[in-house]
C-alpha cells in the first residue's frame, strides 16, 4: 500500500501546479476550461456519443457492428476485448483515423464523422507512443502547440508544465531514444495533454513496459486523468489494467458491446459467459436447469449432481445454462455454507503456493481443470492432493449463464 | 579474495595478465574472420585497387622522355634558352646517340606521341628524325677510323678498349652492347662499322682528350686533328628545319623531368610551357567546361531522381504488401533490360522525327516547324539518365521509408497537424536518410557515367568521363585520362566529405 501512497502523495503535491497549468491556459478559445474543473469519479452526460456505428473493412465482415455507447464527460472509460474484437477500430473512428461505414459519432453534442482528425482537439497515446526521434523531448511536446500557433513564451511555458507534470522537467532536451520506456511513456502522455484536449484517448499505452512499471503508470494515468477532469478512452486488451483503472469497462467481442459496467459489476456479475470467462478466472460447468424459483434456481450438471445457481441468462426449466464460479468464492468449509445447499463431492489434484494466495486444482464433476484460490491466513488450510472434500457455494456467487 | 582487490592488473586463472589472456583469446577469432574475407580481399587488391593505383599513378608519371634520350636530357639540364639560341654540338651528339638507339628500339615515335600532346608537330619530327639519323654523314669518322686502323673494324677491338676512351664512348657501348642483348645478338659477331654513332662519340672523346696511355687509342687521339668533324645540329636541320626551332629544344626540356604535372594542368586547361604556366587558347580550353557540366548535370538528374523517385518510394511504403511487391518489381524492370536497349529506346521516343514529336504534332500542339530538340543535347541526357537512375534512388528511399511507422502521421495529426505539416515536420525529416543514400549513390553513378551520355548526349550533353574515354582509347594520351580520373575521384571525395560535413554520413541509410 505505500507505493500507492506515495504515488497519491505525489498527484497531491503536484494538484497546485496543475491547476495553476491550466489557469493560465484558460483564455484561448480551443482550451478546456480545466480551471473550474472539480474532478469526480464519473460524471453523467454524453460527451461522448456513438450512434448505431458500423464499420466494414472489405465490404463482407463487419469489424463493428451496430456500436451503441455514450462515455460521459470526465470518465475513465476502457475498451476491453480479445485482439479482432473491434475496439481499436472504434478508437481509430474517434480519432478520425477511420471512417465510420454507418451511424454517427458525436463529440461534445457535435457529429465528427467528417471532421479531419487534427481538428477534432482529441489528444492520443499511441501504443509504441510515436514520440518524434528527430526531435527532443521539448520539440515533441511543442510541436502541438507550435501548429496551434501558439506564442513561443507561452509554448515554453506550456511544455514545461506538461512536463513537470509528469515529473520528466528535466529531460527536455533529451532525444526519445535516450529515454526509459516508462520514460517515454510520460512523454507521450504529456504531449497527448499539453494542448489541454478535453478528450484522451489511449491506444494500449502500457503493453510496452515491465510488469512492476505497467502498475506504477497505471496509478499515475488514472490520477492524473482524475485530476485534471479529462474524458479518457482507453483501449487494452488487460483485464487487470481495466479494473483498476477505469470508472466504466466496456467488454467487447466479435464487434459488439458484450457488457458495459463498473468494474466491480463486471467482474461480479458478468452478463454473459464470454465476459465471465474474459473478466478473471473461472470455473465453468455446463447443465440443464432443473428448477427456477425467484432468484434461485439448481442446475443439474452432466454428472448427475445438482447445484445451487443464480439464473442470470436462463427462464425455464430444460434450458442448456453454464454456470460460472469464481475460484475465490467456492468454499469447502461447510459451516460457511447456507443450510441446506447442494455441494459437490472434489478430489484435490493440486495445490500451488503463489505467495499471497493458494491455488487448488481439483478434480469435480468428472472435469479436472476447477480452480479453487484461497488467502494464505494464518487459519487456512493447505490442502494435499489426492484428499476427497466437498465444496459449496452461495448460490448467489455462482451464475447461470447462456450456453 | 579475488584479484581484483589486489595492486596491479587483473589477471586470469594461469596467472597472465587478464588483457592480454583476452587478446589471445580474441587474436584466433579475428584472424579467422580476417581468413573469411580474405579471399574477396585479395581479389579486389588484385583487380582493383592496384590498377587504380596505377592508372592513378600515370597521371603525373613521365620516366619516358628520360629514358628514351637520357643523355640529352641530361645536356639539356645546362642548357639556358637565353643565352644560347640552340643547344652545342655536344648536346645534339648526345640527341643523334639518343635517337639512333631509341630507333633500334621502335622507341623514338612513342617519345614523339607523348611530347606531342605538349606541342604539336613532335609526333611527326621524331618519326622523320628517326628514318633521318641512319643517313648522317657521321661514316666519314667510321671511315677515317677504319682506314687509320684495321682494329677498328673490330668489336674485340669496341668491347675492351674504346671504353677507355672516355665517357660518352663509354655509355654508347654500354647501351649499344644493351641494345644487341635485347635482340639476343653476340656483340663479337656484329660489325661496329655498321653504327657510326660509336665512331662519332669515339671522335667526340678523343677530341676533347690530352692523351692516352693505350697506344690504339693515342694513335687515334694524333689521328683525329685530320678528321673534318660532322656538324650534328646542321644533320638535323637537314631532316627537318623544326631542329633548328628553340621551342621544340624548350619542350623537351620542360617536359625532361620524372614526374610532371602536365597532365594535371592539361586537365584544367592550363599549359605547362618552357616559360612556365599558362593558360590554354581559348579554342582549346574544354576540360574546365566539361567538369563544370558533369557537376551540373549530375545534380540535375539526382534532383529529377528525387522529384520523381520521392512519390513512388512513399506509395511503395504504404501499399499492401502484395500490391507493394508488384510495383517494385515494375521499379526493378529497368535493371532486368539491357542499358543499350532502355538508351536507344529513348532515341526512338525524343528524336525530332520520334513518338513523342510525332504526338506532339499531330495533336497540333507544335507545327512540324516547331519539333522539340529533346536528344543530342543536354535535356535528352538528363531524360535518359534520370530513367536509368531512379531506381538508385527509389530503393534507399523505399527501404528507409518502410521503417517509418505510420503511428507518427497519425500522432502528428492528432496532435492538430494538417496533413501538410504533418508530412514536412514529422515524415520527411524522418525520410531524410533515405534520400541521402539514394542522393549519394545516384550522384557518384551519374558522375562518371559513360554510355547513356555518348549515344543520347550530342555534343552538348556529355561528361568528363566521355572525354577520359576518348583519350583511353583513341588518342591513348593515358597520362591525362589518368589526371581528369584522378580529379574526378577527388571531385566526389569531396562531396562526400562536404555531405559528411553538412548532413552525417551516419544519417545515410539503406534501410533498417
Amino acid at each position: 500500500m505505500s507505493f500507492i501512497q506515495r504515488v497519491r502523495h505525489l498527484i497531491s503535491l503536484y494538484a497546485v501546479e496543475i491547476r495553476s497549468f491550466f489557469v493560465l491556459a484558460a483564455p484561448r478559445a480551443w482550451t478546456t476550461d480545466w480551471g473550474d474543473h472539480v474532478p469526480k469519479d464519473s460524471e453523467t452526460g454524453d460527451f461522448v456519443v456513438f450512434e448505431r456505428v458500423q464499420k466494414s473493412y472489405d465490404g463482407e465482415i463487419l469489424v463493428v457492428k451496430d456500436l451503441n455507447l455514450s462515455i460521459g464527460k470526465g470518465e475513465f472509460l476502457t475498451m476491453l476485448g480479445p485482439s479482432g474484437s473491434g475496439k481499436t477500430t472504434c478508437l481509430m473512428m474517434l480519432a478520425g483515423f477511420e471512417t465510420a461505414t454507418h451511424g454517427e459519432i458525436l463529440l461534445d453534442g457535435n457529429p465528427i464523422n467528417n471532421i479531419p482528425p487534427h481538428k477534432r482537439g482529441i489528444g492520443m497515446v499511441f501504443q509504441n507512443y510515436a514520440l518524434f526521434p528527430h526531435m527532443t523531448v521539448a520539440e515533441n511536446l511543442a510541436f502541438p502547440l507550435e501548429v496551434r500557433k501558439i506564442g513561443k513564451s507561452d509554448r515554453e511555458a506550456k511544455v514545461k508544465r506538461a512536463l513537470d507534470m509528469v515529473q520528466m522537467g528535466d529531460f527536455g532536451g533529451r532525444r526519445p531514444a535516450q529515454l526509459s520506456g516508462g520514460q517515454q511513456q510520460r512523454v507521450a502522455l504529456a504531449r497527448a495533454l499539453v494542448f489541454e484536449p478535453e478528450l484522451v484517448l489511449m491506444d494500449e499505452p502500457l503493453g510496452a513496459l515491465d510488469k512492476q512499471l505497467r502498475e506504477h503508470m497505471q496509478f499515475e494515468i488514472t490520477n492524473l486523468a482524475h485530476d485534471l477532469g479529462i474524458t479518457t478512452v482507453y483501449v487494452t486488451h488487460d483485464q487487470t489494467e481495466a479494473l483498476t483503472m477505469s470508472d466504466r469497462v466496456a467488454v467487447f467481442d466479435d464487434g459488439r458491446i458484450q457488457q458495459l459496467a463498473p468494474p466491480d459489476v463486471l467482474y461480479e456479475e458478468p452478463e454473459n459467459s464470454f465476459v465471465a470467462q474474459f473478466i478473471g478466472e473461472n470455473n465453468t460447468l455446463s447443465g440443464t436447469v432443473e428448477t427456477i424459483e425467484g432468484g434461485a434456481c439448481t442446475v443439474k450438471l452432466a454428472s448427475g449432481d445438482i447445484i445451487d445457481a443464480k439464473p442470470v441468462n436462463v427462464t425455464k426449466p430444460g434450458e442448456k445454462t453454464l454456470v460460472s464460479i469464481r475460484p475465490e468464492r467456492v468454499e469447502f468449509n461447510k459451516d460457511r455454507l447456507q443450510a441446506g445447499a447442494h455441494t459437490l463431492k472434489a478430489e484435490v489434484l493440486e495445490f500451488i503456493y503463489m505467495g499471497d494466495i493458494f491455488r487448488t486444482r481439483l478434480r469435480v464433476a468428472g472435469r479436472e481443470d476447477f480452480v479453487v484460490k484461497t488467502r494464505n491466513a494464518p487459519d487456512q488450510v493447505r490442502l494435499k492432493p489426492g484428499e476427497q472434500i466437498e465444496i459449496g457455494w452461495l448460490p448467489e456467487d455462482c451464475r447461470a449463464l447462456d450456453a | 579474495m579475488s584479484e581484483a582487490t589486489t595492486d596491479g592488473p587483473m589477471l586470469a586463472a594461469d596467472g597472465t595478465p587478464l588483457k592480454k589472456s583476452l587478446a589471445r583469446a580474441l587474436r584466433r577469432e579475428k584472424i579467422r574472420a580476417f581468413m573469411l574475407i580474405a579471399p574477396l580481399l585479395i581479389f579486389i587488391l588484385i583487380t582493383f585497387i592496384a590498377p587504380i593505383a596505377d592508372m592513378l599513378f600515370r597521371s603525373v608519371e613521365n620516366n619516358i622522355v628520360s629514358d628514351t634520350i637520357p643523355r640529352a636530357v641530361q645536356m639539356l639540364k645546362t642548357w639556358d634558352p637565353d643565352e644560347d639560341d640552340l643547344p652545342d654540338e655536344d648536346t645534339y651528339l648526345a640527341f643523334y646517340t639518343d635517337m639512333v638507339f631509341a630507333e633500334e628500339r621502335k622507341q623514338h615515335t612513342r617519345l614523339g606521341t607523348r611530347l606531342n600532346y605538349e606541342k604539336t608537330g613532335m609526333s611527326s619530327l621524331f618519326r622523320k628524325s628517326g628514318r633521318g639519323v641512319g643517313r648522317f654523314d657521321t661514316d666519314e669518322y667510321t671511315d677515317a677510323f677504319t682506314d687509320l686502323n684495321a682494329a677498328w673494324e673490330d668489336p674485340q677491338t669496341w668491347l675492351e678498349v674504346a671504353s677507355e676512351a672516355g665517357p660518352r664512348t663509354a655509355s654508347a657501348i654500354t647501351t649499344w652492347q644493351a641494345v644487341l642483348r635485347e635482340e639476343e645478338d653476340d656483340p663479337l659477331e656484329e660489325d661496329p662499322t655498321d653504327w657510326d654513332v660509336l665512331y662519332a662519340n669515339l671522335f667526340a672523346d678523343l677530341s676533347a682528350s690530352d692523351g692516352y696511355d693505350n697506344a690504339l687509342l693515342e694513335e687515334a687521339r694524333v689521328a683525329t686533328a685530320e678528321i673534318e668533324p660532322v656538324s650534328l645540329r646542321a644533320a638535323f636541320d637537314d631532316i627537318d628545319e623544326d631542329w633548328s626551332d628553340p621551342e621544340v629544344w624548350k619542350t623537351i626540356q620542360t617536359y625532361a623531368a620524372t614526374y610532371t604535372p602536365g597532365y594535371f594542368l592539361n586537365s584544367v586547361d592550363l599549359a605547362l610551357t618552357p616559360d612556365g604556366i599558362e593558360a590554354r587558347d581559348e579554342d582549346q580550353r574544354i576540360y574546365i567546361t566539361l567538369f563544370q557540366r558533369t557537376l551540373y548535370l549530375s545534380l540535375m538528374i539526382t534532383f529529377s531522381c528525387i522529384l520523381l523517385g520521392y512519390p513512388v518510394a512513399w506509395i511503395l511504403a504504404n501499399l499492401p504488401a502484395r500490391s507493394a511487391n508488384l510495383l517494385l518489381i515494375l521499379v526493378l524492370l529497368p535493371f532486368w533490360t539491357s542499358l543499350l536497349v532502355r538508351t536507344s529506346a529513348w532515341k526512338v521516343l525524343l528524336q525530332q522525327q520520334g513518338v513523342i514529336n510525332d504526338i506532339l504534332v499531330w495533336s497540333r500542339l507544335i507545327d512540324e516547324a516547331g519539333r522539340l530538340v529533346m536528344i543530342n543535347n543536354q535535356t535528352g541526357t538528363i531524360i535518359a539518365m534520370t530513367h536509368i537512375l531512379l531506381p538508385f534512388m527509389i530503393l534507399p528511399l523505399y527501404s528507409v521509408m518502410k521503417t517509418i511507422p505510420p503511428s507518427y502521421l497519425r500522432a502528428a495529426k492528432s496532435l492538430g497537424a494538417t496533413n501538410w505539416t504533418a508530412f514536412w515536420r514529422v515524415y520527411f525529416p524522418q525520410s531524410v536518410p533515405g534520400m541521402g543514400a539514394g542522393s549519394i549513390l545516384v550522384f557518384i553513378l551519374a558522375i562518371g557515367y559513360y554510355i547513356t551520355p555518348e549515344l543520347v548526349g550530342g555534343t552538348q550533353g556529355v561528361f568528363i568521363s566521355n572525354r577520359i574515354a576518348f583519350h583511353i582509347s583513341s588518342s591513348l594520351n593515358w597520362g591525362l585520362a589518368a589526371a581528369l580520373g584522378t580529379i574526378l575521384l577527388a571531385a566526389v571525395l569531396i562531396l562526400y566529405w562536404a555531405y559528411d560535413k553538412m548532413v552525417g554520413i551516419d544519417n545515410v541509410k539503406l534501410g533498417g
